[in-house]
């Protein structure tokens, strides 16, 4: 206490302390020990030796896993789509016409987030399965084939993905439509702009931050995800989330597993520097305060 | 006779069993600079709205320049607004601010640059093209909000409370140029005040509001001199309002106060009905010496409250039988003596009948 009463300058650190205490032992170290690990070569049993020679983890791991990259680019990508294209029309309706059951929407919305994650995805199984109350009565009705199945497809992964993310886009489109003064609409229609023309020239540009947060916060787990091409999928649709987590935890290879991880995260890192700026994000988000 | 740029013939909007305005008629002429004045909920807010094509009438029609415009959506009407909150478009410059609704209609590019610049030179904005509305203080907002609705060169201007979120000193200023930028493009304006001194300042003509319809229409002067009901009398400026048993006395109207004591009005001045008041404003007012000989309308009373305001002081006298008038006078060559009066001392107040005025049966006490 002392300390603060004699140097203001203090307090803005102390408040930030536990934060950065945080970060750097859940964050920075084990980056830093991971960083270390893709520097390695040996077993689990014979033992570990760090040496940069040892870079060339990093191109025997991209060579070989390249399939999974591109696979989880591919997935994680055509996933965001179509969360956007189901949350922004759901977020719109919410926002504008939602009225007093804006809220009970807005629970509904992140009410699946009360079952676990795996559980969740599990239930997908169910419900995709080959006579599931989907196929089922369509094979009875001989709209399908009878061999016809979703589960274990490309389709069914990225069916899940979308399924678990899509509350992480829904709820900063939402943010940002619940925010755009209604008056802006009424100035853009009274300047001869018809209800689309508004909504093109108005009510679109400034969910644009919106619209950046939550393909991020869907894109960015998406792609690292191995849960649904685990659960929902086949040999075939392994993501490079599946090989990192068998070279870990199965193959027990960690020097393979921290280059791998590492490459997904610049990776990740680059994507959202070019996608940044081609929206113009960080204007944008200046001005619409 | 002017043409009439908008028409309201019985206009009337509810909102669920709330009646927001009550059977409004009413004609704007064109190059008239009109004001709604009222309080707030008066309905003058929502009457502009529908003039707009914010909202629909429950029933009744809208004229814009002969046409019927009352079931047009607000894009297809040729008024442009000036919203209170100015609704400046946050991801737009100042420049697309401004060429919003000329870019709507097509407008060549050219045209739209040259006409833009205008519309900045009228506001004495010029040079403020690419900024973002977020970096303008709240008079250039404004300005821009003016700008960007009069480029469109709209046949009615509406102005919600232009003024309302500004400083007093800017206000009086925006007031004024309000009015010049008026004259100097010769458009219509319909405007939305609950100030009674912005009004007064501004307006041709003025429509008091109160209870969803308007109490009196007319010029600043005779709303001022002339009220004819106790709301107008009370609304725009201040008033004392003298009530009584209503008599008559040959060419005047005659108001028997409580007190017992008579007060007069010429019957030129209007209609007092059974119930109605003669009322003076504070101005008017003379003081006098007790004993002093005065001819026309005379109270006696004691002074309770002086209060020095510089150009003028005013005086609370409570007149024989509790009645409580509001005096001002002039700082300048007093009559009847050199200081000021205090309370405690004992005056008579007079005034000419024909300076007073005469309100009638208010339509809805």
């Amino acid at each position: 206490m002392g300390l603060i009463r004699r140097n203001p300058a203090f307090t803005p650190l102390l408040l930030l302390a536990p934060g950065l205490l945080w970060l750097a032992a859940f964050y920075v170290a084990p980056n830093v020990q991971m960083f270390a690990s893709s520097f390695w070569n040996g077993t689990l049993e014979g033992g570990f030796s760090f040496s940069l020679a040892n870079w060339t983890n990093y191109p025997d791991a991209l060579i070989k896993y390249q399939e999974q990259y591109l696979r989880s680019i591919e997935y994680g990508f055509v996933a965001t789509l179509l969360c956007f294209a189901i949350a922004f029309p759901l977020a719109y309706f919410i926002a504008f016409k939602g009225g007093r059951a804006r809220n009970v929407l807005l629970f509904l919305v992140v009410a699946p987030f009360f079952t676990s994650y795996l559980l969740r995805t599990i239930g997908w199984r169910t419900i995709l399965g080959d006579d599931s109350i989907i196929l089922g009565p369509l094979k009875a009705l001989g709209v399908v084939a009878p061999e016809a199945r979703i589960l274990d497809t490309p389709f069914a992964v990225i069916a899940g993905i979308a399924y678990n993310f899509i509350p992480f886009m829904i709820l900063p489109i939402y943010v940002s439509l619940e925010k755009i003064d209604r008056r802006l609409l009424e100035a853009a229609q009274d300047l001869y702009a018809s209800g689309w023309g508004s909504f093109r020239r108005i009510t679109l540009p400034l969910a644009i931050p919106g619209v950046f947060a939550g393909s991020l916060l869907t894109f960015i787990p998406a792609i690292g995800d191995f849960i649904n091409a685990e659960l929902l999928g086949n040999p075939g649709t392994t993501m490079i989330g599946n090989v990192i987590q068998r070279q870990f935890l199965v193959v027990r290879d960690y020097p393979t597993a921290a280059a791998l991880s590492f490459m997904l995260m610049i990776l990740i890192l680059a994507g959202v520097a070019l996608y940044a700026r081609l929206l113009g994000t960080e204007e944008l988000t200046s001005t619409a305060i | 006779m002017a043409d009439v740029d908008v028409r309201l013939v019985d206009v009337t909007k509810r909102f669920g069993d709330q009646v927001a305005v009550d059977g409004i008629t009413l004609d704007v002429t064109d190059g008239e600079f009109f004001t709604l004045l009222g309080p707030s909920g008066c309905g003058k807010t929502t009457t502009l709205r529908m003039i707009g094509g914010f909202e629909q009438p429950s029933s009744g029609t809208i004229e814009l320049q002969g046409r019927d415009v009352t079931n047009l959506p607000p894009y297809e009407r040729d008024v442009n607004t000036v919203f209170q909150s100015y609704a400046l478009f946050p991801h737009l410059s100042i420049f697309e601010n401004v060429a919003f609704g000329l870019r709507r209609k097509h407008v060549k590019g050219d045209e739209v640059k040259q006409r833009v610049g205008e519309a900045l030179e009228l506001v004495q904005l010029v040079g403020y093209e690419a900024r973002k509305p977020g970096q303008l203080s709240g008079g250039q907002a404004q300005r821009v909000a003016l700008a960007r609705a009069l480029v469109n060169r709209p046949a009615v201007l509406l102005l919600d409370e232009p003024l309302g979120a500004l400083d007093l000193k800017l206000r009086k200023q925006m007031g004024i140029e309000l009015k010049r930028i008026q004259r100097e493009v010769g458009i219509t304006f319909v405007y939305v005040t609950h100030d009674q001194e912005e009004a007064m300042t501004m307006s041709d003509r003025i429509a008091v509001m109160n209870k969803g319809r308007y109490e009196q229409l007319a010029g600043p002067e005779t709303l001022y001199e002339r009220p004819a009901t106790r709301f107008v009398a009370g609304f725009v400026g201040a008033s004392n309002l003298l009530e009584g048993r209503v008599g008559s006395d040959g060419d005047m109207w005659t108001v028997t106060l409580p007190s017992g004591a008579v007060v007069r009005a010429p019957k030129s001045l209007g209609d007092i009905g059974s119930a109605g008041a003669i009322g003076v404003r504070p101005e008017k007012l003379a003081l006098l010496e007790p004993g002093q000989e005065s001819r026309g309308n005379r109270l006696d009373g004691v002074v309770v409250d002086t209060s020095y305001l510089g150009v003028i002081t005013q005086y609370v006298v409570e007149g024989d039988g509790g009645l409580r008038l509001l005096v001002s006078e002039q700082n300048v060559d007093r009559t009847t003596r050199s200081d000021t009066w205090r309370p405690g001392e004992r005056v008579a107040l007079t005034w000419k009948p024909d300076h007073g005025f005469v309100v009638g049966d208010s339509a809805k006490a």
